[in-house]
């Protein structure tokens, strides 16, 4: 595997993962005017033929996806996440409740991507796409598994939601590791018996550094990936229910979102002390993205010290 | 299906209604104004212009027919169940639990329907989905949408009717049911939609204009739309309600069932 463009974002990782997918003459891309920012712009460079560019439209995007899809075509469609948003009804009328299966790829989402400001900012995207049923959705943290989560979408039976991010984030996965990486199964980043940090999307960095932290404090943290938020891997989280404390980290709003979710397993299964680190039901604003990552909370720091609250001063269980 | 004189498919049309009627009357709810309005135009499509076979309602290769307006569901339950592909007992069902006759027209509930309807303004989008899927697998398969026109105050409309021209699909029609009535009034009271013909007109589009409810005015467009090098929008000046006195351009049966007595009135005047 090699790049389009080094090095990378997950973004750059669906760029990639369209143009792997291409010899498959079913694969179909659509684009609404932001195929540049989606990287969706190589696949379209090679085979013109099958991408369908829509214009500012992405409601329509949405169900001329569907009507591809029920003619046997496998569409891959992208737009800034946010505005994926606009689409949800047609998602969830016109894609999801059909049966049809159709990809959705949502770029620059989160507090992640930065001075554009609050009006593109998404951070309920995650939440609302999890509610449809039989939708699939998922947030890689960089560009391999981006890349590699895309390609087995190919023989995917459920329409899905993918956020990407705009931005570049550190290798998480090689090349090699992250063909190993499938849909729904979560991948523990490193061991640790003390408390689990659970991660997705640009997260999942800052959980590392959080767990190198809390290891030069004595405090040995597990972190897992949680790529795929729906159908969510009940296991990891509780294998991760067995370290006695759980601190989920995401850039989106904690109501709907990855915290969320492990919560309803949680709750039901295995009640686990756990905390959320995520956006706290707040718009964001422009300022680079670790300037504005650092006023939402959205920090190693802040995973740091709610893992420390839970394991040094623990509460009723 | 070919060869039908204009007799039979009038013939064929008046079943439909009839159906239309006993199945809204014995669910008690649906909507029958905006499915009498449109029977003629399905009759034409299924019995004369679509590529489509009752033995094989899946066929891949098949016309496709897009409902956007879905709340015509028992239209197009009349109509399947005239060609043979559904059965009496498949409309007695309609809207109650279980049935494959949904309230609105749900494909993977129904064979030989090939869009999930029920939120307005989407048809049209899938149409071209379909459109651009024919062409790209050098397919002579057609694919005709009949819209509403309450239906075209959805912004999404125009989206699809720009995005068709731009994309310039040959392969795609859209039937607008100009039945000039939506669920609360008169579209002109709701919300004017205006000049239909020269809204699509000035998106790129071919239009032919005609009484859809004269059988050989509808062949003769669907006709024509199938040559067009242009997607065409064919504007169907219709009576909601047709066929039946009392549900004709009255608003309050876009969705609402007849009793007892106005069932017994309705199916003489139908008979």
């Amino acid at each position: 595997m090699t790049g389009i463009s080094e090095p990378g974002a997950s973004r750059d990782g669906y760029g990639d993962a369209l143009l792997d997918l291409a010899s498959d003459e079913r694969v179909v891309v659509l684009e609404a005017d932001l195929g540049k920012s989606t990287k969706s712009c190589h696949f379209r460079a090679k085979f013109p033929n099958r991408t369908f560019c829509l214009g500012i439209a992405e409601q329509n995007m949405a169900l001329v996806g569907a009507g591809l899809a029920e003619a046997g075509k496998i569409p891959f469609a992208s737009t800034f996440a946010i505005f994926s948003e606009r689409a949800f009804e047609q998602f969830r009328n016109g894609v999801a409740r059909t049966g049809l299966v159709v990809h959705l790829c949502g770029s620059h989402g989160g507090m992640h991507t930065g001075q554009d400001g609050s009006s593109a900012q998404s951070t309920e995207d995650l939440g609302i796409f999890r509610t449809l049923p039989g939708m699939t959705v998922m947030h890689p943290c960089d560009r391999n598994s981006a890349r590699s989560l895309t390609r087995d979408l190919l023989t995917h039976k459920h329409p899905s939601y993918t956020r990407t991010a705009r931005n570049k984030t550190r290798e998480i996965y090689s090349e090699d590791e992250a063909r190993n990486l499938k849909i729904g199964v979560a991948s523990e980043l490193r061991a640790g018996g003390d408390a689990t940090i659970i991660a997705c999307g640009v997260m999942v960095e800052r959980a590392m550094d959080a767990a190198e932290e809390l290891s030069s404090q004595g405090i040995e943290a597990r972190v897992v990936d949680m790529h795929t938020l729906k159908p969510i891997d009940r296991e990891a989280i509780l294998r991760a229910a067995e370290t006695g404390a759980i601190v989920t980290a995401e850039d989106h709003s904690v109501i709907g979102g990855l915290g969320s979710a492990v919560a309803e397993i949680l709750s039901e299964e295995c009640p686990t002390r756990m905390k959320m680190v995520g956006v706290m039901d707040k718009f964001g604003e422009s300022g680079s993205p670790d300037e504005i990552m650092n006023k939402m909370g959205l920090t190693s720091d802040n995973i740091v010290q709610r893992v420390v609250e839970l394991v040094q001063k623990p509460g009723r269980t | 299906m070919q060869g039908y004189a204009i007799g039979e498919l009038n013939e064929s049309a008046s079943r439909c209604r009839r159906r239309i009627v006993e199945m809204v009357y014995k669910a008690q709810s649906g909507h029958p104004g905006g499915s009498l309005s449109c029977i003629d135009i399905l009759v034409g499509l299924y019995r004369s212009a679509m590529r489509f076979d009752p033995d094989n309602p899946s066929w891949e290769d098949r016309d496709r027919f897009i409902m956007s307006k879905g709340h015509a569901s028992p239209a197009v339950y009349s109509i399947l169940r005239d060609v043979g592909v559904l059965d009496d007992s498949d409309l007695d069902g309609f809207r109650s639990l279980g049935s494959v006759c949904q309230g609105h027209v749900d494909r993977k509930m129904t064979a030989g329907v090939d869009f999930s309807a029920g939120s307005l303004g989407m048809g049209l989008s899938f149409g071209l989905g379909s459109a651009l899927a024919a062409r790209l697998d050098l397919s002579e398969r057609h694919t005709w949408v009949l819209l509403g026109d309450g239906e075209l105050q959805e912004g999404q409309i125009w989206e699809a009717a720009m995005a068709a021209s731009h994309l310039e699909v040959s392969n795609l029609t859209a039937i607008i049911d100009r039945n000039r009535i939506q669920n609360d009034n008169f579209v002109d009271e709701q919300m004017r939609i205006g000049d239909i013909a020269s809204k699509f007109r000035s998106f790129g589009w071919n239009i032919i204009e005609i009484d859809g409810h004269d059988m050989n005015d509808i062949l003769i467009a669907l006709s024509e739309a199938k040559a067009s090098v242009e997607p065409t929008a064919i504007v169907a000046a219709t009576v909601k309600g047709k066929g039946v006195s009392f549900m004709e351009d009255n608003p309050a049966f876009h969705g609402a069932a007849p009793n007892d007595e106005q069932f017994a009135l309705a199916m003489e005047e139908l008979s």
